[in-house]
């Protein structure tokens, strides 16, 4: 309907008018080419971390604010390492406690930051397309050398994470195009798993299944591209990655399930589950992880799991997004 | 030394010899050679095995060092840099293929020196261009040419392993 | 003073009118329709060759905003929107602060848009005291203050023992309830249509069934009460079905659509944007169809705007903490003309949507060009091309989905009560 309906959807708010990432804000869009780039661009910055002096010049002078609006000390550090590895200045600003809760809008509050020179916003937000709502200010307020990374929104997306897990899977399994991947637990409320999955489609992977109970399923799921499944053990069957999600807690007062104890029975990982796999599948994790809600303790610290080096390659990953975005 | 014209190119590999030949009595026994990717890699990895002595082969991609990355962005294709011997108190040879303003060789030295801190590092160079826009010499030197602005001199290795000189628009 | 709108289309479905003619105005009133009174001599002639001269528009629901969310717009501010969009009548809902609940809120609002002379204001009163679904509200009262009919607003309520003896009061002394069918506990937390769009953006959702569930309620209980319901705001293709049926079976009900769910749905949501938060939300493409063809058809009996001015602050927010509502009063010609086109209605059929039938289901004497009417007219051209610009925009709201999108059909002049109050 809209004459430029069209144009809205596709004209990607993510790059600027040569094409180039600008915003980090949602895999969902992206060229392959450019997934592809970050994940060959954080190839280099995994051995910095090997390094005496873990640190390049890149970012020098830089001012990147973590604007955390959602409480997250895990993906704060990581972005924080990251960025003091470019040897950027990292402000943190804690929201809660500040501004916002005082009545100033999340545009103010980055108006006030861009005024003091910032060059980059790391932004987590509880509601899905806050970093959309702030790339599209600063855009059309003519701000376009200032870059919004997407730390986390809502529901949403999460696409540092995707992009994290795209480069786990890669490095352990090579090549996307012939893998089945399993994405397990709560699916409806997971910007982890929306993130994934719009990095394994668009890189070609032929067989993305969730794994999860009628109530943890968004509508229309398949609509993403995905198979879905509630039989955890026919939906593990012949997979070559697993990633587990994480169930939060407020999961039980909304009636969506019973007892994190029922949840394990199903839709635990467990090793016996596990074997339901290819031998050689990897089992993965967003973190922080709940043992014995969503994974048994023996396969997170068995031979299969990668959590830990998804860690690593995480502040890698955002290396090379920082360092691409700010440089365009 | 006077400058031959850029018409025609050295040859790769008797440049290469040349160049050997000058390191050979002059650079530390155990001197390591650091090769600046692509071109410098390759040849680093070949001195290493003509130039006598025992000499640790490293590369270095400079492109997280570049002094143009505010204005150009980040480069695509960067490569993993790979020291794996302990710099501290290291004799270096930093090679490249060719040497022109001096930004790459700049670049490249303070990535070294974000590993440690060297005894001393020399610099080794198929083929001086001319126009530093900075105090940067090689120590070592096969050819010196001239080339017009909007060339660039590329140095590409066929799959015999051959090197080979090439004037490329830039 | 005697007016003269010479030469125009005359367009008035009421009475089967579509030619081109001149009308006469006098103390008032339609005083002719193609041939003037006796002795008649006009004291302003408006020269209408090209337009289209209709009745004034009906518009079942536009919210002034006033008592209370001043902030928001005023009733001098949505008064001039209303006659700049052609609208000389128009029903308010009760869901201001405080709700119109009581009778002398009623007269002070009628008594304000009375003093401005602009559009007829018409309230719909609250169906149970601050809307809060427990105590009925004095209907009776209300009613002579000026109330048309009584409703909920956007507020639900649940318990249906009060809603089915809130329905049976009214039915006792022949009161119209209004009620918008959105169970509250479905839609909790949801701020877009359960769909692909919303799966894909993360936006807590409202699926169809929160509107089906409440229109089985309610239409059961019209079938036991027998009270005359208007259903506001129809969003669904599985909502519009069931009006089929209840029509069929001959139950006394009536529906609306707002005009932005017969051309948008949830994909212009696009990158998360504000303009097009909406409640209901605007469903899916499935949905809109129904609900087009379902006007075409007359089981959707009227077009209204659903005005709903909302300040930019409310709007430049995050999706799901933005505020919903558009601005609607001077889009609902041009798109109700647009709907038209596409659908390959008439545009006597068109404009009944929204004059006639509106102004039956209020049950006020406007939306003709009979004789003897109170000279509410809008004179339109119906193929005056406009940008819908914020500046262009005289409502305070200026949040619509709509913005920066040509449209087609632009009002000349606005009459009420055979003065002219707007010209362009």
């Amino acid at each position: 309907m809209k004459p430029d309906a069209g144009t809205t959807l596709s004209r990607n708010p993510q790059l600027n008018a040569a094409g180039q990432l600008t915003h980090l804000l949602t895999l969902e869009g992206l060229p392959p080419a450019i997934i592809t780039q970050i994940l060959d661009t954080a190839d280099p910055f995994v051995s910095i971390g090997e390094r005496e002096v873990k640190k390049v010049p890149l970012l020098r002078g830089k001012a990147i604010f973590n604007l955390f609006f959602e409480n997250s000390t895990r993906t704060r550090t990581t972005f924080e390492i990251a960025a003091k590895r470019l040897s950027a200045d990292v402000i943190n600003l804690n929201i809660g406690a500040s501004s916002t809760s005082k009545g100033e809008t999340l545009l103010d509050t980055v108006d006030n930051l861009v005024a003091m020179n910032a060059d980059m916003f790391v932004v987590r937000h509880s509601q899905s397309g806050a970093p959309h709502l702030i790339a599209a200010h600063l855009n059309a307020t003519g701000r376009t050398h200032v870059h919004v990374v997407n730390a986390g929104d809502g529901r949403h997306a999460h696409p540092s994470q995707g992009l994290l897990d795209l480069y786990t899977i890669r490095h352990f399994k090579r090549e996307f195009r012939a893998l089945s991947v399993a994405i397990v637990g709560d699916v409806l409320h997971s910007r982890v798993a929306r993130s994934l999955i719009h990095g394994l489609t668009t890189l070609g992977t032929p067989d993305v299944r969730v794994i999860a109970p009628a109530t943890l399923l968004p509508a229309e799921v398949e609509s993403l591209g995905v198979r879905a499944y509630h039989d955890m053990r026919r939906g593990l069957a012949g997979c070559d990655v697993i990633v587990m999600l994480r169930l939060q807690n407020e999961r039980m007062k909304g009636a969506l399930l019973p007892s994190p104890g029922e949840f394990f029975k199903h839709y635990g990982l467990t090793p016996d589950k596990l074997a339901l796999a290819k031998p050689d599948a990897i089992v993965m994790h967003p973190g922080p992880m709940n043992r014995g809600v969503e994974i048994d303790s023996a396969v997170a610290d068995g031979a299969r799991s990668v959590i830990l080096p998804q860690v690593t390659f995480g502040i890698a990953v955002r290396m090379a997004v920082m360092s691409i975005i700010a440089g365009n | 030394m006077p400058s031959r014209p850029a018409e025609p190119l050295p040859d790769a590999e008797a440049a290469l010899a040349t160049l050997a030949e000058r390191m050979s009595s002059r650079v530390p026994h155990d001197a390591a050679f650091v090769g600046i990717y692509s071109g410098g890699a390759w040849l680093a990895e070949r001195l290493a095995r003509i130039v006598p002595g025992e000499h640790a082969v490293g590369f270095i991609d400079v492109s997280f060092y570049r002094d143009d990355y505010s204005r150009a962005g980040l480069k695509p294709n960067a490569r993993r840099t790979d020291i794996k011997f302990e710099v501290d108190g290291a004799s270096i040879v930093l090679v490249d293929d060719v040497l022109y303003t001096g930004r790459s060789v700049r670049a490249a030295i303070n990535e070294l020196f974000d590993f440690g801190r060297p005894a001393r590092i020399d610099l080794a160079v198929l083929v001086d261009r001319g126009g530093r826009e900075l105090p940067i010499e090689a120590t070592y030197v096969a050819a010196r040419l001239v080339v017009p602005d909007d060339r660039s001199i590329v140095l590409s290795r066929g799959d015999d392993g051959r090197l080979a000189l090439s004037l490329e628009p830039a | 003073m005697k007016i003269e709108i010479a030469n125009g289309r005359i367009v008035d479905p009421a009475n089967g009118v579509d030619r081109v003619a001149s009308l006469f105005i006098a103390a008032g009133r339609v005083a002719g329709v193609g041939t003037p009174p006796a002795g008649w001599s006009a004291n302003r002639t408006l020269d209408a060759r090209g337009l289209v001269v209709a009745p004034g528009l009906v518009d079942a629901a536009a919210r002034l905003r006033e008592p209370g969310l001043e902030h928001k717009a005023t009733l001098e501010s949505e008064m001039e929107a209303a006659i700049a969009g052609g609208v000389t009548s128009l029903a308010c809902p009760p869901d201001t602060d405080p709700p119109l609940d009581e009778p002398g809120l009623v007269e002070m609002l009628k008594h304000r848009a009375r003093m401005l002379n602009r559009a007829n204001v018409y309230p719909v009163g609250a169906l149970t005291l601050g809307l809060d679904g427990e105590v009925l509200t004095e209907m009776s009262e209300l009613a002579e203050a000026g109330c048309v009919a009584f409703s909920q607003g956007d507020r639900p309520l649940v318990d249906t023992q009060v809603l089915m003896r809130a329905m049976q009061y009214a039915r006792t002394f022949g009161h119209r309830v209004w009620l918008r069918p959105e169970d509250p506990y479905l839609s909790r937390g949801g701020v877009a249509h359960e769909g692909e769009v919303a799966t894909r953006l993360g936006l807590p959702a409202i699926p169809a069934i929160a509107e089906t569930i409440a229109l089985s309620t309610i239409l059961s209980l019209v079938r036991r009460t027998g009270v005359s319901m208007h259903l506001c705001r129809l969003s669904s293709a599985e909502g519009v079905a069931m009006l089929r049926t209840a029509k069929a079976e001959g139950l006394p009900v009536s529906a609306d659509v707002a005009i932005h769910h017969l051309h948008l749905c949830d994909v212009d949501v696009g990158w998360f944007d504000t303009q097009a938060h909406l409640r209901p939300p605007l469903r899916g493409d499935r949905d809109r169809d129904a609900l087009r063809r379902a006007v075409a058809d007359g089981t959707i009996d009227v077009i209204c705007s659903d005005h709903a001015p909302v300040d930019d602050d409310a709007k430049q927010l995050p999706f799901g903490e933005a505020e919903p509502g558009a601005t609607g009063l001077e889009l609902l010609l041009p798109l109700t003309l647009k709907w038209a086109r596409e659908c390959e209605v008439t545009l006597a059929d068109a404009l009944a949507r929204i004059t006639s039938r509106p102004a039956a289901i209020l049950g006020i004497p406007a939306g003709t060009l009979s004789v003897g009417a109170a000279a509410d007219v809008c004179v339109f051209d119906a193929d005056a091309d406009w940008r819908l610009e914020r500046r262009a925009l005289v409502s305070q709201g200026k949040n619509t989905p709509f913005l920066g999108h040509e449209l087609v059909g632009r009002v000349r002049w606005t009459l009420v009560a055979g003065d002219v109050v707007y010209e362009r």
